[in-house]
């Protein structure tokens, strides 16, 4: 498989405790990767890994198209096309649909005069592509606080995908969605596989990680506990083995030793994501 | 997947109402504040006639104004970016300490004045600085700093006054306090200067972009790669550069430096920019909005000495419009958006 990203035998440990445990991990082109895990797995660890918040620990590699990657930093990480979409944290709530499109890359001339008219035609564009805005309600001008949860993930994902990013992190696109909201996050989601590009999609809930991811990673307590092609595993064998996940803390039937001694264990599987803390 | 979308939105809601509602919900903010003026003026007129209906006031408004209207308009990019400045009454002073200084050594004006404008433009550098790269809190650092360079304006000039009328038999005089054939005061013209300015640099330039970013949601604008730093410092940078310009003017005008240059300007100056609807919270705000809220606060002054009441109704009558206007705003503002 052609690689976009590979992560080889990749620990991290924050003073004595280990955050991550030899992980091998990696995204394929053009493929959506489900990162499922319970609070604490090292999920968000891993992401910050990726994105060059945090250096793992020596002894782990990490590879881009084939090439070796040292020192990543975050600047250095957007620039190579991958991009977070935070849900909190991505939109500007008081300004326009485009100014937050084009928020901190703003199309100017050399004397950083704002070309608007260009920006709001392309916003116009987008809305009526990528984002599938129908509604003669939303214009570029209106502002992004009047938009549901779901049309403003999909903003920064739009966002994301315009600016060339060759791979999108989406940190619980989710979280405190309702239904229908979280079915047009769905299908922005589905749109990056449609844009040819990359994804990795956290979730605690599996139900929505499921319909759209084409492969599925499960971390448990700092370890890749398994991995399997969407095609090979209905939804229900998927649930199954998640349980047993979370009862032993491997997928496999082999019995593996324990990495930590962590008794209270939650069930990594829920209907509705709402309520539940960042992992 | 249409469908959905559409529900719980009101389709089209423009439909069937005319292009005022169209400006009204593009422009709230500008046009609230101009239905305010207007209101306000109206009252004045009812209440004294022969006064507002004379050119004479409107002169007095447009040269008495401007000495705080300069200030505001810059101030009002501090607050959208969600920071405040309460130091540019001693920067007004301290402008003119160093034109004071500048001057009695090279006797020239040019770099006097030149000097006014690079001290102010310091001091604002160094409220910028404290606030961003140690974290304190705007409202706090800038009280600091009022006392600061108001300490320094009074040891440097030993709490003495400087005459201005050197400055008179220069070009500077009539350029920037002269009167536009003998009615129209150079500072309101300046004033309107620097609020094009002000306004292009905000609206029209990647800088205005991010002091909006910046005010509104200063995480999200870090992670996009906005230099919130230099935002915010640049914006206080301009404040302190207004400041010292408008303490030039007014010295000029009076033709004396006072070294308490500054006082009373502070509450004016801040009133006209949320009286014109810029945001506490950051990331809201026009220059239109505040240009005309300090003509508002201007004209509430010598409005009500001429309706013939006492001044001391001044304050009670400031305190009244702001409140008012202000929770107008908000409320009128949430039901448009």
């Amino acid at each position: 498989m052609n690689h976009f990203l590979q992560l080889k035998n990749v620990s991290k440990t924050f003073g004595e405790v280990a955050a991550l445990h030899h992980v091998n991990f990696e995204v394929g082109t053009n493929e959506i990767v489900g990162l499922l895990g319970d609070n604490g797995a090292g999920k968000s660890t891993l992401v910050k890994i990726m994105t060059g918040y945090h250096q793992p620990d020596a002894g782990g590699e990490m590879y881009l198209k084939g090439k070796k990657i040292d020192n990543l930093t975050v600047a250095r990480a957007r620039d190579l096309g991958i991009e977070v979409v935070y849900q909190e944290r991505a939109l500007a709530d008081k300004q326009s649909l485009w100014r937050n499109i084009f928020m901190g890359r703003e199309l100017s001339d050399s004397w950083g005069r704002l070309d608007l008219r260009t920006m709001r035609e392309e916003t116009r564009k987008l809305m009526n592509t990528l984002m599938g805005f129908t509604s003669s309600a939303i214009t570029p001008e209106s502002t992004v606080k009047t938009f549901s949860g779901g049309e403003r993930q999909g903003v920064a994902i739009t966002r994301a995908l315009y600016f060339k990013a060759e791979m999108i992190i989406l940190d619980e696109p989710t979280m405190g969605l309702s239904l229908s909201e979280t079915k047009k996050c769905l299908d922005f989601v589905a749109g990056i596989k449609a844009a040819g590009k990359s994804a990795i999609f956290i979730d605690h809930n599996i139900f929505h990680v499921y319909p759209v991811a084409d492969r599925i990673v499960v971390l448990d307590r700092g370890t890749v506990a398994g991995q399997f092609m969407k095609n090979e595993l209905s939804l229900q064998d998927l649930i199954d083995r998640l349980q047993k996940v979370a009862q032993t803390g491997h997928l496999d039937t082999k019995p593996k030793r324990r990495l930590t001694a962590r008794v209270a264990v939650r069930v990594p599987v829920k209907a509705t994501a709402k309520g539940r803390r960042k992992g | 997947m249409s469908q959905i979308q559409e529900a719980g939105r009101p389709l089209s809601p423009t439909a069937g109402r005319g292009r005022f509602s169209a400006y009204l919900r593009a422009y709230p903010l500008q046009i609230g504040i101009v239905f305010v003026a207007l209101f306000i003026w109206v009252l004045f007129l009812i209440g004294s006639p022969q006064t507002f209906l004379a050119g004479n006031i409107y002169v007095a408004f447009m040269s008495s104004t401007p000495y705080f209207a300069l200030i505001a308009i810059p101030l009002t990019l501090v607050v959208i970016t969600g920071e405040i400045d309460l130091s540019f009454p001693s920067v007004m002073a301290f402008g003119m300490t160093v034109f004071d200084l500048v001057f009695t050594t090279t006797h020239s004006v040019a770099l006097g004045f030149i000097g006014c404008i690079l001290g102010g433009i310091f001091a604002g550098l160094i409220n910028g600085l404290i606030v961003t790269k140690f974290g304190i809190p705007s409202l706090v650092a800038t009280i600091g700093t009022q006392f600061f360079w108001r300490g320094a304006v009074m040891v440097l000039t030993n709490g003495q006054g400087m005459g201005m009328t050197d400055v008179q038999n220069t070009i500077i005089y009539p350029v920037l306090v002269g009167k536009i054939g003998g009615v129209i005061p150079m500072q309101f013209v300046w004033t309107i200067i620097i609020g094009v300015i002000v306004w292009f640099f905000l609206n029209r330039h990647r800088f205005g972009a991010h002091v909006y970013l910046t005010g509104d949601n200063i995480e999200s604008a870090r992670l996009m790669g906005v230099n919130v730093d230099r935002t915010k410092i640049l914006a206080f940078a301009a404040v302190g550069a207004a400041a010292a310009f408008s303490g030039f003017v007014v010295s000029e005008d009076v033709l004396f430096f006072w070294p308490t240059l500054g006082d009373g300007y502070l509450l004016n100056t801040l009133a006209s920019v949320f009286l014109g609807g810029t945001s506490v919270f950051g990331g809201m705000g026009t220059i239109f909005g505040t240009f005309v809220a300090s003509y508002i606060i201007g004209a509430i002054q010598g409005g009500i000495v001429a309706a013939g009441l006492t001044g001391y109704w001044t304050y009670v009558i400031y305190g009244l419009i702001i409140v008012v206007s202000v929770a107008l705003q908000t409320v009128v503002g949430r039901r448009l958006r």
